[in-house]
């Protein structure tokens, strides 16, 4: 196990290296760089001014040697700082020679991030394996009709069409939520219970929003499963031993039905650290997916690999916690009996 | 078809509930938003802001953001008074020696910055050898190098000589924000601290800035230009426009820029928004065209350009397009200012003209009622960037070409693609773009034949020895009278050769609520931000501001 978990490892750093590359490239191949931004159109900025500017980024330089440069940095985890006029560090905060911390573009956007994929996520997953159970077990009547139905049309509407109509009901006709930002105006004032109480409001309808296209495919995922298992001949005997009916479902039955969620799980690992460029644009909040999006129109070079590289690397970690959570779940796959 | 049914009954449900429920909630209080008040000190106003500045150093960053934040922060040695003409900023007064080759800036007495230091001629020495220095990576540098000597003789006495007369010197004057040298002395101006908390010496100063989410200002009360009223300026980071509008109709914000739907359909049909929201328009500072690559068959030929021009109905556009939110123009400056030749008129849409003047040019009808010449159809490409009213333009104008019988196809590209693809290298027809109508009327890098490299700005290719030389003039004429002449004979030759087509200049719309007090309306030729120190929210009016601290 831990030869194969060491190997497994070592794996990563030849992809990762492919990975990069292959993005790099990709990134190079749409034109344009960072002067030929919307801005710089202006006839009081010259073309010398974009050249010199040009040639400080190495941009002057053969897509090659580029690559050889970024390579040479990252691997001492250097990732540069951003080639917006902000200069900001791409990864993590740079203190100057006065003590004036600058804080990093993806040290700020990923907490956010995460925080409200993470709620996302784990309100998708309790939400669909409630529906989904509740579906197998009553196949064919109108709540598993009911339900499909209700996570159909979460999956169907467009999320920012909702999103404004919910903002404007909860946030405009009743005030009941704030209708965008992360916290309110005089957030500084509250206690600290008080601002996580004013976190919270912030977060219920973007969280809600990014759950509410998520429900159908698990919920529909664990109804199936547990369809299946509810078949089998284990449930059969657990039924005809006398067990109660909410302890075959439960706990025979449901332990075995989520159990391809694992992979499900670690699959969307990458996904929690990529925020949507519309709910954060709604809901103005400073997120990854923003991030992305603004850096990609302005041609940031060094913002655009830092989070392509950070989100490969989670997505290679969160294949292997997929096999290995799923080899620790299932004893099957553990003995080796299925692969 | 029962299923249907029900489902259809469930939606009506669902929706309609969702009306019942926001309709049903009335306002309780009643405030006349507008009573009389007098002017008063304090209070804060809160507005939307689509994207974050970049970097509040005017010189090396070039987003709209940052020059909106900064505007409030620094000052310059001159500025635009609310008509557009120059007056006294850090400079008290200025003169232009008889050969007009150097100027001389007396500045006021007893400046400072907000940290309390005296503001002198070093500071502005220190700012043109910033901006000058190659090593900062600043786009806008070429202005200032023209000047072959610079020095402050004394602390309120600056002076700059040039190679030779610049007639846009004091526009690039009215532009450069001056720099505290006490601070930067020492700092690396491209990667400064400096560049997110600035010290400057205008109304404002920096109060905090939560990246992604806000940026505050709080009154300067040391500010060189008079303390302002309203004492905190928040700006809140939205980027899109359809929240901000919903914040706004909350009372979330106080300030917004609209778009001509929500001008003209939106708020005239929201009574309930009238009531406490007010609508400004001002010309805005850009103008819309659809250009010609001069250099491709057959845009070449004068005939051919003046006939687009005469077959695209430019009231149409401004319909359609802004809902009427604009004005046609015919040279590229704001209307109603000196630069503008008040005896130019566009282009009239006269579809029979346009068919005389391609015929001229070779064109025959064919059997589908398409223009050819020698066997080839006129037909062409539109290429826009990503901007809902150029597309909108492009294809309103698509369609007259229709009916006289050209044919016109429209593509959409992505800004940087747009730039380094189609108009670095040449490759297009026809493009709508925009460009903006600057104060100084000098277009010599648009417009003169020599700037026509990859990367300058007369992409189009135009090239007129008359323009050239009245060009080359003008930058030289300092003299206001002989300049204004030069720039209306210039606009006058553009306008005849037609190798744009002036479509619209746009008006910039802002929704503001009743609280703020203090704003012109209508707006002066500077605009209504132009007086933005001398707004004051009256205090039975303003927010509850122990929420806002």
């Amino acid at each position: 196990m831990t030869s194969y978990l060491i190997k497994r490892i070592l794996w990563m750093i030849p992809m990762l290296i492919g990975i990069s590359l292959v993005s790099f490239f990709i990134m190079h191949l749409a034109p344009g760089d960072v002067t030929s931004s919307e801005a710089s159109f202006n006839p009081k900025a010259s073309e010398e001014s974009r050249q010199k500017l040009r040639e400080l980024y190495n941009l002057d330089k053969p897509v090659i040697i580029q690559y050889s440069l970024w390579l040479k940095r990252i691997v001492q985890l250097d990732f540069g700082n951003s080639f917006a006029s902000h200069q900001r560090p791409v990864l993590w905060e740079q203190k100057d020679k006065s003590g004036n911390i600058t804080k990093g573009l993806i040290q700020e956007s990923l907490p956010i991030t995460l925080m409200i994929n993470l709620l996302g996520i784990s309100i998708i997953f309790s939400i669909s394996i409630f529906l989904g159970t509740l579906s197998a077990v009553r196949q064919n009547t109108w709540v598993d009709r009911s339900i499909t139905l209700f996570v159909f049309i979460g999956f169907a509407i467009p999320g920012f069409w909702l999103a404004l109509l919910l903002m404007y009901w909860t946030g405009v006709s009743n005030q009941w939520l704030p209708i965008s930002g992360l916290h309110s105006l005089g957030y500084q004032n509250l206690s600290n219970f008080g601002q996580f109480i004013d976190l919270l409001k912030h977060l219920i309808l973007p969280v809600t929003i990014s759950s509410l296209s998520g429900l159908a495919g698990i919920s529909l995922y664990v109804r199936n499963g547990m369809l299946e298992i509810l078949h089998q001949d284990f449930i059969i005997t657990a039924r005809s031993k006398g067990l109660k009916e909410n302890n075959v479902v439960f706990v025979h039955a449901l332990k075995n039905a989520i159990l391809p969620l694992i992979t499900i799980v670690g699959l969307s690992i990458p996904g929690l650290i990529g925020g949507s460029v519309i709910a954060e644009s709604i809901f103005a909040i400073p997120g990854m997916g923003k991030l992305f999006y603004d850096s990609v129109l302005m041609r940031d070079f060094p913002v655009i690999m830092g989070i392509l590289t950070i989100g490969s690397f989670l997505t290679l970690i969160g294949n292997l916690l997929a096999d290995i959570g799923y080899a620790w779940a299932d004893p099957r796959v553990r003995k080796g009996l299925v692969k | 078809m029962k299923k249907k049914s029900i489902l259809l009954n469930i939606f009506a449900l669902l929706f309609g509930s969702l009306i019942l429920i926001s309709c049903s909630k009335e306002s309780s209080e009643i405030i006349d938003f507008n009573k009389e008040y007098n002017k008063i000190n304090g209070g804060s106003l809160i507005n939307a802001m689509a994207g974050e500045p970049s970097n509040l150093i005017a010189m090396i960053a070039g987003d709209s953001a940052s020059s909106q934040i900064a505007g409030n922060i620094f000052n310059s040695l001159i500025k635009y008074d609310e008509n557009l003409n120059y007056a006294p900023d850090i400079a008290a007064s200025w003169e232009i020696s008889n050969n007009q080759k150097t100027i001389t800036f007396n500045l006021k007495k007893n400046l400072k910055w907000a940290d309390g230091k005296p503001l002198t001629s070093s500071d502005v020495l220190f700012t043109w050898q910033l901006i000058t220095n190659p090593n900062t990576r600043t786009p806008y540098a070429s202005d200032y190098q023209l000047v072959k000597n610079a020095s402050a003789p004394d602390p309120l006495t600056f002076k700059v000589t040039y190679e030779t007369s610049y007639a846009p010197a004091l526009d690039t004057w009215s532009s450069l924000h001056i720099l505290p040298k006490h601070i930067l002395r020492d700092e690396d101006i491209n990667n400064t601290f400096f560049s997110r908390k600035p010290t400057g010496s205008s109304y404002y100063k920096l109060g905090s800035w939560v990246n992604g989410q806000q940026v505050t200002l709080e009154a300067n009360d040391k500010s060189i230009s008079g303390v302002p009223l309203i004492k905190k300026l928040i700006s809140r980071i939205i980027p899109d426009t359809s929240s901000q509008f919903l914040e706004l109709t909350a009372d979330n914000i106080d300030l917004m820029n609209i778009n001509p739907i929500q001008y003209q359909r939106v708020f005239p049909a929201r009574k309930d928004l009238r009531r406490k929201i007010e609508l400004y328009k001002e010309l805005g500072n850009g103008y819309t065209y659809l250009g010609f690559n001069l250099k491709k068959e057959p845009f070449n030929d004068i005939r051919v350009r003046q006939a687009l021009n005469y077959a695209i109905d430019k009231d149409e556009v401004i319909k359609g397009v802004l809902l009427g939110l604009g004005e046609p123009i015919s040279s590229p400056y704001k209307p109603g200012t000196r630069w503008n030749n008040p005896n130019l008129t566009p282009y009239p849409y006269k579809p029979s003209k346009a068919l005389q003047l391609l015929k001229e040019a070779g064109f025959k009808e064919n059997k589908d009622g398409l223009l050819t010449k020698n066997g080839n159809p006129l037909k062409f490409e539109i290429i826009t960037n990503q901007n809902k009213q150029r597309e909108m333009t492009a294809v309103v104008i698509q369609k007259r070409l229709q009916e006289i019988g050209v044919e016109v196809s429209i593509r959409v590209i992505e800004w940087a693609s747009f730039v380094n693809r189609f108009i670095k290298t040449g490759d297009f027809d026809v493009v709508v773009l925009g460009w903006s109508l600057s104060l100084d009327p000098d277009q010599y890098n648009i417009w003169h034949s020599s700037q026509q490299g990859p990367g300058q700005f007369n992409f189009l290719g135009y090239s007129n020895k008359k323009v050239d030389k009245l060009l080359e003039l003008g930058r030289k004429e300092l003299n206001i009278s002989k300049r204004e002449r030069i720039y209306h004979k210039f606009s006058k030759y553009l306008l005849e050769d037609s190798p744009i087509v002036y479509l619209y200049a746009g008006y910039g719309l802002s929704a503001v609520h009743k609280r703020v007090k203090g704003i012109k309306n209508p707006a002066p030729p500077a605009g209504i931000y132009h007086n933005n120190y001398d707004w004051f929210v009256p205090e039975p009016l303003r927010r509850n501001e122990i929420s806002i601290r």
